[in-house]
């Protein structure tokens, strides 16, 4: 992975050192609540319900096991023992103190980590494929250009206050695990009928409260020319983009109002006038970030295909797990492993810090030392010998980390919800944890097969409800939580959708129901071997609203 | 409010006057010193451009590659509200396509925690509060030592650093 | 008759804090109960206090003093569910 040169290393000290000395000037009063707000956004750290809270980048979620125990000790130290990973593969601390935040910072410093630019007006964190560098189906590794628009976009002095938030994705397989289409940017790794590889550019695609799929910028651009490219295209929303109204801020109202193509005129006219396609990452640049991501040095193994065999036939807790949390690795003999953070009836995304030390020492152990931070709020191991996976399931499941639930119903995404979050209107987590209880049943998790099930506490949609094949929206009805439950949403390149409303709002109680009736209507609709999102996709919302109001 | 300029290497002068800004369809005074909104610019640039203590400053919203070839001495972004980014690409606009070479004010809601962004996006000069700290505006310049992008101050970034005959085949 | 107390962020670390006789207190037994103007009073003198509390506003609460909405009882008590470190010792 990515290592720090001096120069990244001094910048970093002089960020911590800036936002210590501002930290200081609002606690002497010198910055007002007004001026110091954006300021701590910038840098990740919000005021909310409770306490204060730092959100911590994990750039496009790439994680050494070094990393996560510096993770752990912030947690210890400085927070309550544990940690929460984002939607955005990023992770949250939910307890500090203000005036703990300079050494926080510190500390993430030494382990070549940072809060910078995961929240504000400007552009966060890159996320992409979890599986990047190891998927079977992979076309290039999109983690160079992930470190190489990391470091664009750092304290880019341009674009620091835009309109609103700005998020970029890239996936680099063919199936698409990284939601490009519900970004602002979305990338998508190709090659050209020359075999150049390049990106196609999908543009103003988001959630919140107009979700949008987002449209086709450019077919292909050669990928060295990324860099002047986003330029341009950020230059035009900056100019161009609302600043009236903060809901019609994001680019995808920009979008919208004057058309893809009047958009993508200005961008490549910008871009022209700026220097275009002669504006390029230079070769060894780009040859020195993909050193950093070379293929590591594999076994030469075969795939333990007996063993295996064996070990799923003597355990079926082995063998349920091997069903769902293995991916194809491109080098024989290797599996990428999805430990699952949302045991039934917990909540998702969190992690102790005790948990972390022992997931990094099973990274060291196991996974040649990596981990990465998924969106569906669970963390992966790479690099795993197929002949250790029986020794790591078993001191997973010493850890309670080997649910066995990966893609399936129980592996629910959800925001903080009202529990700790000041934007929300309803609790999310309480949510994802009853129907976590209710769908517990392995058998019954087979039965029902792959299904996305999204939890946000409020429009702004940090738990993805558009995208889930289920999703449960919590909005406030006189003062009191209720839900409104959508379904048939698709966060993948190929076949992105977004989810539509079943009806009104419901007490918690109802739309817990309400997900049991829709499972009903699947298992008795479905033919053959459909999926969720396949039966609903032939027999349309109507079969489950009907369902759903018939059984309140 | 007093204006502060940036000397090479990166200190500030002292505070001066600043110029006033005149209102969209105000009279504009025989002499200066005057900033000009553009529209007025525009319209009487034939004249206005002989006058040493006449420049012009842009809202927020305006074009800023409609002041074309013909530049004046001075040009003053006002920034209504700090958080309101759109200067940022106005000034870079200026200095890189324009090739604007003049004096570049910052002017409005202007904070020393933008120092940084203001000067690497074309600004050399900022309209300070009274009475305001230039210590700490001055540390918020000399704060960064690396920067990752090219911008419109030519500060060198870690690419050209990291691969120094690249860049120099390529200036 | 709307009965309010004044609740605010400690800037230093972002805890809850409600409007006592004596200052601020973190617990909510020693909040303030005020009618709707003084309670209105009470946020105006809190931006008084910029570097020791943040975000001050008046909550509705009922004849035991606490709040009547369940937002505003939840950032009494803290999270309703247990941090999943406390599940595990459970």
């Amino acid at each position: 992975m990515y290592q720090y040169d001096t120069f990244d290393h001094q910048l970093l000290a002089d960020r911590v050192a800036e936002f210590s000395d501002q930290v200081d000037r609002r606690l002497t009063g010198a910055l007002t609540e007004d001026q110091f707000r954006p300021l701590r956004l910038m840098n990740g750290l919000y005021l909310e319900m409770h306490a204060y809270m730092l959100r911590v980048a994990i750039p496009y979620g790439v994680l050494s096991s070094r990393q996560l125990r510096g993770l752990a000790a912030v947690a210890r130290t400085w927070d309550k023992g544990y940690g929460h990973f984002t939607t955005r593969q990023n992770i949250q601390f939910n307890w500090p103190r203000l005036t703990d935040v300079p050494a926080i910072l510190q500390a993430l410093a030494d382990v070549e980590m940072h809060a910078i630019q995961t929240s504000g007006a400007c552009i966060r964190n890159v996320t992409i494929d979890p599986f990047a560098g190891v998927a079977g189906d992979e076309i290039a590794d999109p983690r160079p250009w992930a470190e190489i628009i990391r470091q664009w976009s750092t304290l880019h002095p341009e674009f620091t206050f835009l309109p609103r938030k700005f998020k970029i994705a890239i996936s680099g397989a063919i199936e698409d695990r990284a939601a490009v289409r519900f970004h602002d940017i979305g990338l998508r790794v190709i090659r050209n009928d020359a075999g150049d590889l390049g990106f196609r550019v999908w543009v103003g695609g988001g959630l919140g409260r107009t979700p949008r799929v987002a449209r086709e910028l450019r077919p292909f651009l050669p990928a060295a020319q990324i860099l002047g490219y986003l330029e341009a295209a950020l230059r035009v929303y900056n100019l161009h983009g609302r600043r009236d109204n903060k809901y019609k801020a994001r680019i995808k109202i920009l979008v919208d109002e004057i058309g893809i193509d009047a958009y993508r005129d200005q961008v490549e006219a910008e871009w022209h006038a700026a220097g275009g396609p002669a504006l390029v990452v230079p070769e060894a640049e780009i040859a020195r970030v993909a050193d950093f991501f070379a293929v590591p040095d594999y076994v030469t193994l075969p795939d333990a295909t007996v063993e295996l065999a064996r070990w799923r036939g003597a355990d079926s807790g082995f063998d349920a797990w091997m069903g769902t949390n293995i991916l194809t690795h491109r080098a024989p003999g290797y599996a990428a492993v999805t430990v699952s953070l949302k045991p039934v009836g917990g909540i998702p995304g969190d992690i102790t810090a005790d948990q972390m030390d022992a997931m990094a020492d099973l990274a060291d152990r196991y996974s040649l030392g990596e981990l990465r931070a998924t969106k569906e709020q669970n963390l992966v191991l790479p690099n795993v010998r197929q002949d250790q996976l029986h020794a790591l399931w078993s001191a997973l499941r010493s850890l309670g980390l080997e649910t066995a639930n990966k893609g399936r119903v129980t592996d629910i995404i959800s925001c903080p919800g009202q529990d700790y979050c000041s934007l929300a209107n309803a609790r999310s987590i309480p949510m994802a944890q009853e129907i976590s209880r209710r769908f517990a049943d392995r058998r019954r998790l087979d039965t029902l097969g792959p299904i996305t099930l999204n939890v946000s506490g409020c429009i702004n949609a940090c738990g993805h409800h558009h995208v889930g094949n289920i999703g449960l929206l919590g909005v406030d009805k006189r003062g009191a939580e209720a839900y409104q439950l959508v379904l048939g949403g698709d966060a993948g390149e190929a076949d992105s959708s977004i989810a539509q409303i079943t009806g009104r709002a419901m007490t918690a109680e109802e739309a817990v129901d309400a997900v049991e009736v829709t499972a009903a209507v699947y298992l008795d609709r479905r033919q053959d071997a459909e999926t969720f999102i396949q039966t609903f996709r032939r027999i349309g919302v109507t079969p489950f609203k009907e369902a759903i109001d018939a059984a309140r | 409010m007093p204006l502060v300029k940036l000397n090479t290497p990166g200190g500030l002068t002292a505070p001066v006057a600043d110029w006033p800004l005149l209102a969209e369809d105000a009279y504009v005074p025989p002499t200066g010193p005057v900033l000009v909104p553009l529209a007025t610019w525009l319209a009487g640039r034939d004249t206005l451009k002989d006058r040493p203590d006449t420049g012009v400053w842009l809202a927020a919203g305006d074009d800023a590659t409609a002041l074309g070839d013909d530049l004046p001495a001075v040009v003053a972004i006002r920034f209504a509200a700090f958080t309101d980014g759109r200067g940022y690409s106005q000034a870079r606009l200026l200095r890189e396509r324009l090739g604007f070479t003049g004096e570049l004010r910052a002017v409005g809601d202007v904070l020393v925690d933008q120092a940084r962004f203001l000067t690497r996006s074309g600004f050399d000069a900022f309209q300070v509060a009274e009475g305001s700290d230039l210590v700490h505006f001055e540390a918020a310049l000399g704060r960064f030592s690396v920067v990752y992008q090219a911008a419109a101050d030519r500060a060198t970034p870690v690419v050209a650093l990291r691969h120094p005959s690249y860049w120099s085949a390529a200036e | 008759m709307t009965q309010q107390i004044v609740t605010a962020s400690r800037l230093a670390d972002g805890r809850v804090l409600f409007r006592a006789p004596e200052g601020w207190s973190t617990d909510i037994h020693d909040a303030l109960v005020f009618t709707p103007e003084e309670a209105a009073a009470a946020v105006t003198r809190a931006q008084g206090e910029p570097t020791r509390v943040v975000g001050a506003y008046a909550v509705d609460v009922d004849d035991a003093g606490l709040p009547l909405l369940g937002r505003e009882r939840i950032r009494v008590f803290g999270p309703t569910v247990a941090p999943y470190a406390a599940q595990l010792e459970a």
